[in-house]
């Protein structure tokens, strides 16, 4: 696609500089080792192939967080969304989960969305606390923006934390965004933060080869199989 | 009263059925159950059904005789049995009973619960309604409470370690993954969900001492089995198997009201009552589904039926003695804690896992070698209305 770089600089926002997330390895209930890890954004094509399918999955709305996940994924990756981030998890180097968000000002986050590619691991959690520990820990922000569009998102972010409802519009549908604030995420953290620096040497090198994705029917049998599990 | 024999099973795959309802898990285990008799045009006497939800998740009574009416098995008798959860082994009995009689010859006997209709909350809630209602729930009490202060005193007094309801976690669901009807496919490891740091977030606290991995999931379900006279029975295609001894025994319906709370009478007396039927001891027993809808349950029932002496057996779980291959093996299927806990499907699951067992007819990773006599417990409420049957098959 031709780009005209001139016009370019009109249509991309400026950025804040924004610190890179360091990368930690998280043991799962199986006993499989996940590492957390900030994606590049030339990353994006790879794992917008890992949330295509999802867009499909009516349950537990994966087909509305994965169908903005994607959008939101695509405006990073083509300049139009200012000071966007991603992590995403990887067990042996297949992506199993991807969390998403951005700087609103330098003491703001917008929390945008967690995805959990593989079910029954907390995968979710998991990757939404390292999103709250990048904006708290390394962004320095004072405060997150968040919301559900799944109950199970509200049990997991507003209830587990808990969070703060307020009066102040989210970017996700305008609704009332629920807080989350340095004194909640500090309460909060022996809890739900977890993980392990530095990732060990083969972990590392298993998950950076390449960002491995399972064939659309595992990912959806995974999500929406008939147990569920 | 004439032996009665298990000449059918039926079980489907539990979990999360979004696409089914009720009725339409009752009648997929119901036909598995008829073909597997082998019934052919062959009637049914009578229905029986275990649920406990259906009025009010469904909103849906009178569940037997719509059942009866969707199988075609007009004019069948038709009842539903409602006895929270052990409505599934009150359905059995009554079965059991009516056959046994000499009264009805051919009786199907079916459990089933749709609990993943509604919210986790609301499901702990409706499981909730079996508490006394003065005295237990308008204060909030429930299931998982309820487990979370037994297993405390249990601890206390037995020394039951945190190490040991792990280990019957990660057995239950290692051999879940091994069974094709779990709704728990997935293996946990003792690092994952014990020994690292991680395991706070894997593996949270649900109701002290209590953690997530030593409750049961919330599971849709349905479970059937056909009884027939054995005197009867001609040429079976398959080795029958007969209920050899039955029991059944209630307990307070509070806590609070028990001499000792951690003294499960109603599963001892139930047990025994079942075993002495069956003129067996509890050595006797080759393989057993208990109630293990949170951890604890399994350790304490393999005491109170007699498994172990109290207070060793949660040593025995750790020494490897109720795994596939121990002396008694305990819920293969992989229990409440990994197949499932459809309320009302539960009790006639059990006792469809005994029957998968004693026609020696699993996979080797899941069968018991040689087994002739297994035993089931159903616990409903908190240890107050408990059934057991004793199965053995038939040379």
């Amino acid at each position: 696609m031709p780009i005209d770089m001139e016009l370019e600089q009109v249509l991309r926002p400026t950025q804040y500089p924004m610190p890179p997330y360091p990368p930690k390895v998280i043991t799962l209930a199986n006993g499989k080792k996940m590492v957390v890890r900030q994606a590049e954004r030339e990353d994006v094509p790879e794992i917008l192939k890992s949330v295509h399918p999802c867009l499909f999955i009516e349950r537990d709305y994966y087909d509305i967080v994965s169908a903005r996940l994607y959008g939101e994924l695509l405006a990073w990756y083509r300049y139009r969304v200012k000071s966007e981030y991603c992590l995403m998890g990887q067990i042996d180097g297949y992506l199993v989960g991807v969390v998403n968000g951005r700087m609103e000002n330098e003491k703001v986050g917008m929390s945008y969305h967690t995805l959990a590619i593989d079910r029954g691991l907390r995968i979710g959690s998991h990757l939404f606390a390292a999103k709250m520990e990048y904006h708290m820990e390394y962004l320095g922000q004072e405060e997150v923006l968040i919301v559900a569009e799944s109950p199970i998102g509200f049990r997991r972010w507003m209830i587990e934390y808990p969070l703060e409802p307020t009066k102040i519009p989210h970017e996700l549908g305008g609704g009332d965004s629920y807080l989350l604030t340095r004194e909640i995420y500090e309460k909060a953290k022996p809890r739900l933060v977890v993980g392990d620096r530095p990732v060990p040497p083969d972990l590392w090198e298993i998950s950076t080869r390449h960002i491995l994705y399972a064939d659309d029917d595992t990912i959806r049998e995974r999500i929406a199989g008939l147990k569920g599990r | 009263m004439r032996d009665v024999a298990v000449i059918g099973v039926g079980m489907i795959p539990f979990g999360r059925r979004d696409e089914d309802s009720l009725m339409d898990m009752l009648a997929y285990a119901s036909l598995k159950a008829l073909d597997d008799a082998g019934l052919g045009d062959q009637s049914v006497d009578a229905v029986y059904v275990g649920n406990m939800g259906g009025g009010m998740l469904q909103h849906q009574s009178a569940i037997a005789s719509s059942l009866v009416d969707r199988l075609s098995l007009l004019p069948a008798a038709a009842d539903t049995v409602e006895n929270g959860p052990a409505s599934g082994g009150s359905a059995v009995k009554n079965g059991l009973l009516a056959v046994a009689s000499g009264y009805y010859d051919t009786v199907l006997v079916v459990g089933g619960e749709k609990m993943r209709e509604v919210t986790g909350w609301r499901a702990t809630d409706f499981v909730a309604t079996m508490t006394h209602p003065l005295a237990e729930y308008i204060y909030g009490v429930t299931l998982p409470g309820m487990a979370g202060m037994f297993t405390r005193l249990y601890m206390e007094k037995y020394g039951v370690t945190r190490e040991a309801l792990v280990a019957v976690a990660i057995k239950n669901q290692e051999m879940g993954g091994r069974n094709p009807y779990a709704h728990v496919e997935m293996s946990i490891t003792k690092e994952g969900i014990y020994d690292d740091h991680a395991s706070i977030v894997n593996n949270p606290v649900v109701a002290d001492p209590l953690h997530l991995y030593d409750a049961c999931p919330v599971s849709d379900g349905a479970a059937a089995l056909i009884l027939f006279p054995l005197e009867k029975l001609k040429n079976p295609a398959k080795p029958p198997v007969v209920i050899a001894g039955f029991g059944q025994a209630t307990d307070t319906q509070t806590l609070q009201e028990r001499e000792d709370p951690t003294d499960l009478k109603a599963v001892t007396l139930a047990s025994q009552q079942a075993l002495e039927m069956a003129k067996l001891k509890p050595s006797d027993i080759h393989v057993a589904e208990l109630h293990d809808a949170f951890t604890i349950l399994e350790i304490a029932e393999s005491e109170h039926v007699g498994f172990f002496k109290k207070g060793e057996g949660a040593k025995a779980v750790l020494a490897g003695k109720t795994a596939l291959g121990g002396t008694i093996p305990i819920n293969v299927s992989g229990g409440l804690k990994a197949r499932g806990h459809p309320v009302g499907a539960t009790g006639v699951a059990q006792v469809v896992d005994i029957v998968y067992q004693l026609r020696h007819e699993l996979p080797k990773n899941r069968q018991v070698k040689n087994a002739v006599n297994g035993l089931t417990v159903n616990f409903g409420g908190f240890g107050n209305n408990v059934l057991s049957f004793v199965l053995r098959r038939v040379s």
